[in-house]
């Protein structure tokens, strides 16, 4: 870890103009991602500005329908709030397949989405890794990719988002806002949030330097069943291998995301218009031109099964 | 005391202490965290510095420059370590690694320097400056499969039996065998991954040196470390009072103990090295990965008549193999027999002992070569392995097993589970989505009992304190040495207490090899009973006749309080049990019958547990609540190696690229469901006057290959490599969609 200096934020402006301002300047939140990363430094922040003291920690209602979250709520409320439960329980049950009850108390909403990746290279410094350190080259392509991403990957890096709350989010068409270094605020569609890796894989979101999260809304609720079917390792603790998310309505429409596959929650809706043709009508289509690895390909057939069960449990 | 005929009835036989349930005597301490752990003693130097290993950022090759410039100007940094000034370095008795790399790197993570500053902090973002500039004049071997053709047979090692055993006619037998299997089977490279990481505090006082740190056994750890810094071990004391764990990982001398010393020599500070969690995968010792062919030919009526194992493992030049052809000498009958170990040179970080090394691996692979032949023959593995069993060593047929009780372990073990509901034809069984299984398997780890010594004093406050260098490393040895202690002495366990990890103390052969309860009870028995006949002569009794209960000597019709004997001042005895050759005569052996219920999820192929059992015989049980804990603990480090543990190399780069606790997974709460122990009710008289033996080990033999065969009992689909993770059987389970 290197050293650093550290102060508390006293408003969202501000922080943003800090941090936009700062070369090596970066907001903290929970921590408990960040903080992980300086310790091996993969992160080496020479400013942290502290969100915790900002009112961003309140869930209300908007007009005509839906939820603001503020960026500051913690996982685990979010996951216990009940109108999430009610209305939302995909978002409910993708946080609680995450993580610990010890990481969702400290784990933020506004943090959990900017979560890094979980590519086992990107966390050893003596590896090369464009993403770590752009043009050192990709260890892991060639190399030990069984978690890695089957779509939407590029040949400068093969890595996945690895979160599960977004996945839900994204089901969901949640929308990011934001406030920049100059004060200006903006509201990013989840879909457009997370980049494609391309040349430039450093870069995890569309988000500038120094922009902050203020909040997540969620759109009017969507009835229906909700799922999220979380495929991993060990039954608890772990990332997901491959996730399913769904909100499966009476008549056999609905919407699918998958986790653990990809630089971004993974929606295709042409393909989600085959849901009533059953998963392999789906995930032919959502992981069309899909590039797996050797290690990774039993994550296409690993997709559909997944899904198959969750819309027979929809049935059911 | 020289222990070289079977006991007789001894004081331990009334069993008021002894043999029965008793939580841990430090568990308070633990539970409240004042039990205090190798990196916690900040009383012995309260202005100790901080030492950081920085290591290798190379899988093979050799450092042309170090450059410490940048680190030793950081603020806070006293020294900076390297084999430029580190003086000379040896190498351990017992590792074949080398503690510092320089010029040449073995293998990644092999430490390069270490950084002493004022914090760890400090130490930390200096190591972080230090540039060092690599050669790869060779560019190292790290993958087995690739070196198994040219790999030769080991030559014979001091454990783990030969590396090339043959009996009878093999080939031809096994050629002619009417049912036959023939497979090979892959273990994969595995991580202690205990809690507590390697750490020490070293601390010069003039020429001799105090450490506290995790190890083991201590007086190898004294010895290795000797031999590795050029310190004579008598100048050398190791505590371990408390070890968070170590399945063999802090079996003797490693980095952070050897550089700690080093450090604090060269810096003139006492140090404390804390391996941070990747240097405890790629720096240390693992269990190395084995490649097994095995090949079983039997009768139709299941006697096996040729048993084959051959076993591929890969180490570090002058390391040892995983010696998994071990249980294979002794688990089953068959006249002809061929049992060879291959040893590759790897340039892989070192492979040595995890808890039951050989057995464990070796059954992995055995284990599911028997369920594959019970399929083939169209019987119940059960009863294959009752038609296998055998009561003498099968190279020797005049040596007899002390105790087997192999058939009783898996006839009650059967029962207890309800093994009879097993649906024989694999996939038979359907719960809505989950595909239900069950399988089992055999379990044997050897019973190595060596000489140990321990102190006992008699106080004038009547209280009993035991001294031994033995360790406990979670597994319950304070509590059996205070037991045995109580036994011996006629009084409540709380009169006594056990002191543990003082390399001052009367050498054991410490926490390894399941040797250590059977081993140091027995030192404390001798040494009970060298104080018995001086208590006997201090109050003036017959030592012949005498007895001790309820806190008093009796001899005849005559009672003094114990304390009584202790009027004129504390009375210390020191003695060690010798063995005589019952071990040559006898193969002693625990012997177990593990039993698992799967099921597995038919559309994502993921596999729970639902339910295991173990049968355990192991001689004497000297606390059913600790040997139950170990056997259960084994039973969870079993479903770990059964589904999700591997240390996965990178060939490229030659290195474990998963070197953390979110890489490398072991089995949470949610993996482990209920689980059973239970020990069948024997003595083994040929061990010692306790007849026990230790069980820590035996809990791990032969769990993973039960789960094994219960997933393919679920779904038909036999998978070879371990761990059983879903994308090896994912697409050969029944079309979903
Ligand atoms: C052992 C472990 C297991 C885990 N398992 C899972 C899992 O199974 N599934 C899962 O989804 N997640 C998992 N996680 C990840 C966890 O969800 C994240 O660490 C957590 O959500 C991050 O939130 P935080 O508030 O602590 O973020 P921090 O660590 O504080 O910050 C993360 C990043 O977000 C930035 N940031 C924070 N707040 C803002 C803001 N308001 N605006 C702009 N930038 C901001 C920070 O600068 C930083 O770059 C796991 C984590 C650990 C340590
Ligand atoms: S996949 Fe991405 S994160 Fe992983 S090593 Fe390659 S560039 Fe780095």
């Amino acid at each position: 870890m290197r050293a650093f200096t550290y102060e508390r934020a006293k408003d969202a402006a501000s922080a943003a103009r800090i941090v936009a301002g700062r070369p090596g300047a970066k907001f903290i939140a929970g921590g408990t991602n960040l903080l992980d990363l300086m310790k091996i430094e993969v992160e080496t922040p020479t400013h942290l500005v502290d969100l915790q003291d900002l009112e961003f920690d309140k869930i209300t209602p908007i007009a005509g329908g839906g939820l603001r979250i503020g960026a500051l709520v913690s996982n685990t409320d979010l996951a216990a709030d009940a109108r999430v439960r009610r209305d939302y329980g995909v978002l409910t049950r993708a946080i609680v397949a995450g993580a610990s009850g010890q990481l969702r108390n400290k784990a933020s909403t506004a943090g959990n989405l900017l979560q890094r990746t979980r590519c086992s290279y990107f966390y050893d410094t003596n590896m090369p890794c464009n993403k770590r350190k752009p043009g050192s080259g990709c260890a892991a392509i060639g190399g030990y990719s069984r978690q890695l991403g089957v779509i939407g990957v590029s040949d400068k890096c093969i890595a996945t988002f690895p979160g599960d709350m977004a996945v839900a989010m994204r089901l969901l068409d949640a929308v990011i806002e934001t406030v920049d270094g100059d004060g200006a605020s903006r509201a990013i569609p989840i879909a457009d949030f997370y980049r494609l890796w391309g040349d430039t894989p450093e870069q995890d979101t569309v988000l500038k330097p120094g922009e902050l999260i203020t909040a997540v809304t969620l759109p009017k609720p969507l009835g229906g069943k909700h799922f999220y079917e979380k495929v991993r390792d060990r039954a608890s603790y772990a990332f997901a291998l491959v996730s399913v998310a769904a909100v499966i309505q009476p008549d056999g429409n609905g919407r699918v995301a998958f986790g653990g596959v990809a630089p971004r929650p993974w929606r295709i809706e042409a393909a989600e218009a085959l849901l009533p043709r059953g998963a392999a009508a789906v995930t032919a289509r959502a992981f069309q031109g899909a590039t797996p690895t050797k290690d990774n390909a039993f994550k296409l057939p690993l997709a559909t099964r997944a899904l198959a069960s969750v819309l027979a449990e929809a049935k059911a | 005391m020289k222990f070289d005929k079977p006991a007789g009835k001894t004081p331990i036989d009334q069993l008021k202490v002894v043999g029965r349930a008793h939580s841990r005597v430090e568990g308070q301490l633990k539970a409240t965290g004042t039990a205090r752990y190798a990196a916690e003693h900040h009383e012995v130097a309260p202005d100790v510095a901080h030492g950081y290993i920085l290591g290798a950022a190379i899988g093979k090759g050799q450092i042309e420059r170090i450059d410490t410039a940048a680190a030793l100007a950081a603020p806070g940094v006293h020294a900076v370590v390297t084999h430029e000034n580190s003086g000379p370095i040896g190498i351990g008795e017992f590792y074949a690694q080398r503690i510092l790399a320089g010029p040449m790197v073995d293998h990644y993570h092999q430490a390069v320097a270490v950084v002493v500053a004022d914090t760890f902090e400090q130490a930390r973002a200096a190591a972080g400056l230090i540039r060092v500039t690599y050669g790869r004049d060779d560019e190292g071997q790290f993958d087995l499969a690739a070196q198994k053709p040219s790999t030769p047979i080991a030559p014979d090692e001091p454990f783990g039996g030969s590396t090339n055993q043959r009996i009878g006619d093999f080939e031809a037998t096994f050629a002619k065998a009417p049912v036959k299997v023939d497979q090979t089977y892959t273990v994969p490279d595995q991580a202690h991954a205990m809690m507590e990481p390697h750490a020490t505090i070293a601390r010069w006082d003039g020429d001799q040196l105090t450490c506290w740190t995790a190890i083991q056994a201590m007086n190898w750890g004294c010895r290795d470390l000797g031999l590795i810094i050029g310190t004579p071990k008598e100048k050398i004391r190791l505590h371990s009072a408390f070890i968070g764990g170590g399945f063999g990982g802090k079996g003797t001398t490693q980095s952070d103990l050897a550089l700690a010393a080093i450090a604090a020599r060269v810096s003139g500070r006492a140090v404390k090295v804390v391996l941070h969690r990747p240097l405890m995968f790629n720096n240390t010792i693992h269990r190395p990965k084995t490649i097994q062919r095995i090949r079983l030919g039997a009768r139709e009526d299941g006697r096996l008549v040729a048993i084959g194992h051959d076993s591929w493992s890969g180490n570090l030049r002058g390391g040892r193999t995983e010696p998994c052809t071990l249980p294979t000498q002794l688990m089953y009958a068959g006249e002809n027999r061929l049992l060879r170990r291959y040893l590759a040179t790897l340039d892989l970080a070192e492979g040595s002992a995890m808890r039951a090394p050989g057995e464990a691996p070796g059954m992995m692979a055995l284990e599911i070569a028997m369920d594959e032949l019970a399929e083939k023959l169209g019987m119940d593995p059960v009863e294959l392995r009752i038609a296998n069993d055998t009561q003498v060593d099968p190279s020797k047929p005049e040596r007899r097993f002390s105790t087997r009780p192999f058939v009783q372990c898996l006839q009650e073990g059967a029962e207890r589970f309800g093994w009879q509901s097993r649906i024989a034809k694999p996939g038979g069984r359907r719960e809505g989505k989950w595909l239900v299984g069950m399988g089992m398997a055999g379990a044997i780890r050897g019973a190595p009992i060596m000489s140990a010594g321990a102190r006992v004093r008699l106080g004038t406050d009547g209280r009993i304190i035991v001294e031994t260098d033995m360790t406990d490393i979670g597994q319950g040895s304070y509590t059996i040495v205070a037991q045995t202690a109580a036994e011996m002495m006629g009084v409540p366990l709380d009169s006594v207490t056990a002191k543990l990890g003082d390399s001052t103390f009367p050498e054991t052969p410490g926490s390894g090899g399941q040797a250590g309860a059977a081993s140091a009870t027995a030192a404390v028995y001798a040494a009970c009973a060298k104080l018995r006949g001086m208590v006997a002569q201090r109050v003036g009794f017959n030592e012949a006749d005498v007895a001790f209960a309820d806190g008093r000597v009796m001899s005849g019709g005559r009672s003094v309080p114990l304390v009584d004997a202790a009027k004129e001042g504390e009375i210390v005895a020191e003695d060690a049990m010798e063995f005589g050759d019952l071990a040559k005569q006898y193969a002693q052996q625990t012997v177990g019958a593990h039993f698992a219920e799967v099921a597995v999820d038919a559309y994502t192929g993921a596999i729970r547990i639902r339910r295991m059992l173990a049968v355990c015989g192991a001689g004497r049980i000297l606390n059913p609540t600790t040997a139950r804990s170990q056997v259960i603990g084994g039973m969870t480090m079993g479903i770990g190696a059964a589904l999700m543990e591997e240390m996965t190399v990178d060939t490229r780069f030659g290195f474990f690229v998963n070197h953390d606790l979110a890489g490398y997974e072991v089995p949470v709460h949610a993996d482990v469901p209920h689980l059973e122990a239970h020990f069948i009710n024997e003595v083994d008289a040929t061990m010692s006057p306790l007849k026990a033996k230790g069980v820590g080990e035996l809990g791990l033999s032969g769990v993973a290959p039960a789960i094994a065969n219960a997933v393919y009992n679920a779904t038909g689909v036999r998978v070879r490599s371990y761990p059983i993770t879903l994308d090896k059987h994912l697409e050969k389970l029944p079309a979903v969609a």
